[in-house]
């Protein structure tokens, strides 16, 4: 049973072949899911958000496999992930934490096998055609340089007031052309979610 | 692939729109766009001779036709409008963007099997993270009311000013809660490319 009431559902794959004429091989590559949602919350004061983190669960899986298929990639070979939403003028921001933090992560690290890093996040109000740039970090190892990264992502048409805008983006790869030293993927032990 | 060609990323978006405040559809209306991010080989200087480019843009508006069909399903006869357009950067001229027509344009009818209506367009100078909105028509008969529609799109780190952002739209149906009348799909001839 659906918790979330789904207006529209939109997946964004970026794919980078070049940066500043030198070739990018192989190419970079980012994908956001997003999904547009009824606030059950909009207008009016609810002290429980215990719906919103019911959602977040059901987000987390349905956004995050959507994420792998846009990239065509087996779960495992996704290399960065992270998170956002906007929340439409009629909702607080108490609501964006409430879909993003307490739930949405474990369903999306099955997306993406592992996962031992925090998935980083933010979060923000905005009206349609807001746009959120969703912070991207290695999923298993947060340290590792290459990764730290961000995707901007926006709607033409949401989120209305009483709306939220969720995003999940993964990736199977760093920056283009990453090359200000730290940690590198091969590097790291991908236990403690930090190297 | 000319020389001429360098493409720096693609970005692909697809919306899966249920509803918009109506009743929710089963099998929800599905929407795409597809941009290719290249160098402008005429940045910067007045060349009167341009059509080069156009011959080298063909491939590319094919080999994105046929990707734009994948990513909404992979049937091209359950695509029922399309649209194009071109975003150039500040260093281009927007008759750089009007090059798209044939190579877009066409690209789009040879692999939809021969459509027939004319396809619509939008073209603008623009910096990084322009958005464009591109119209859209039904395929076979530009006049049917219910396909007439708009996809927004930009890409966040482009066009720089040596760049054009060159775009191709498809929609699986009419808008999502079609209500205003006019030629219906169901009545057309298909044969001028109007009604």
């Amino acid at each position: 049973m659906s918790e979330a009431r789904i207006r529209k559902l939109v997946t964004l794959v970026e794919e980078t072949q070049r940066e500043m004429g030198e070739a990018v091989t192989p190419p970079t590559r980012k994908a956001a899911a997003i999904a547009v949602i009824e606030n059950p919350f909009a207008g009016r004061f609810v002290k429980d958000l215990e719906p919103l983190m019911a959602i977040g669960e059901e987000l987390g899986g349905l956004l995050g496999k959507r994420a792998v298929a846009a990239l065509g990639i087996r779960p495992g070979q996704a290399e960065s992930y992270g998170k956002a939403a906007i929340v439409g003028e009629g909702g607080e921001l108490e609501h964006a934490a409430a879909i993003l933090h307490p739930r949405l992560g474990k369903p999306l690290r099955e997306a993406v096998e592992k996962g031992a890093a925090l998935v980083p996040s933010a979060k923000k109000m905005g009206g349609v055609g807001a746009a959120i740039d969703v912070p991207l970090g290695h999923k298993d190892a947060a340290f590792v340089r290459s990764h730290f990264d961000a995707m901007e992502v926006r709607l033409a048409d949401a989120p209305r007031a009483g709306e939220i805008l969720v995003a999940v983006v993964v990736t199977d790869s760093g920056r283009p052309l990453p090359r200000v030293g730290g940690l590198t993927k091969d590097q790291i032990k991908g236990e403690d979610g930090l190297r | 692939m000319s020389d001429m060609i360098q493409v720096r990323k693609y970005v692909t978006q697809v919306e899966d729109v249920f509803h918009e405040g109506g009743p929710a559809r089963g099998e929800p209306a599905r929407r795409g766009a597809l941009c290719v991010v290249l160098r402008n080989p005429y940045a910067g200087r007045y060349v009167e001779d341009i059509l080069p480019f156009m011959e080298a843009l063909k491939p590319v508006g094919l080999e994105m036709a046929r990707k734009l069909i994948a990513v909404l399903g992979g049937d091209r006869t359950r695509i029922e409008a399309y649209g194009k357009g071109a975003i150039v950067g500040s260093r281009g001229e927007s008759e750089h963007g009007h090059l798209w027509h044939a190579p877009g344009g066409y690209a789009m009818r040879e692999v939809l099997g021969g459509a027939k209506a004319m396809v619509p367009s939008t073209n603008k100078l623009g910096d990084a993270g322009a958005q464009l909105a591109i119209p859209l028509c039904h395929i076979n008969a530009s006049y049917v009311r219910s396909h007439f529609d708009t996809i927004e799109i930009g890409v966040a780190d482009a066009p720089r000013p040596d760049e054009i952002v060159y775009i191709l739209a498809m929609a699986t149906g009419p808008r999502v809660h079609a209500r205003s009348g006019g030629l219906k799909a169901s009545e057309i001839k298909g044969e001028d490319g109007l009604r």
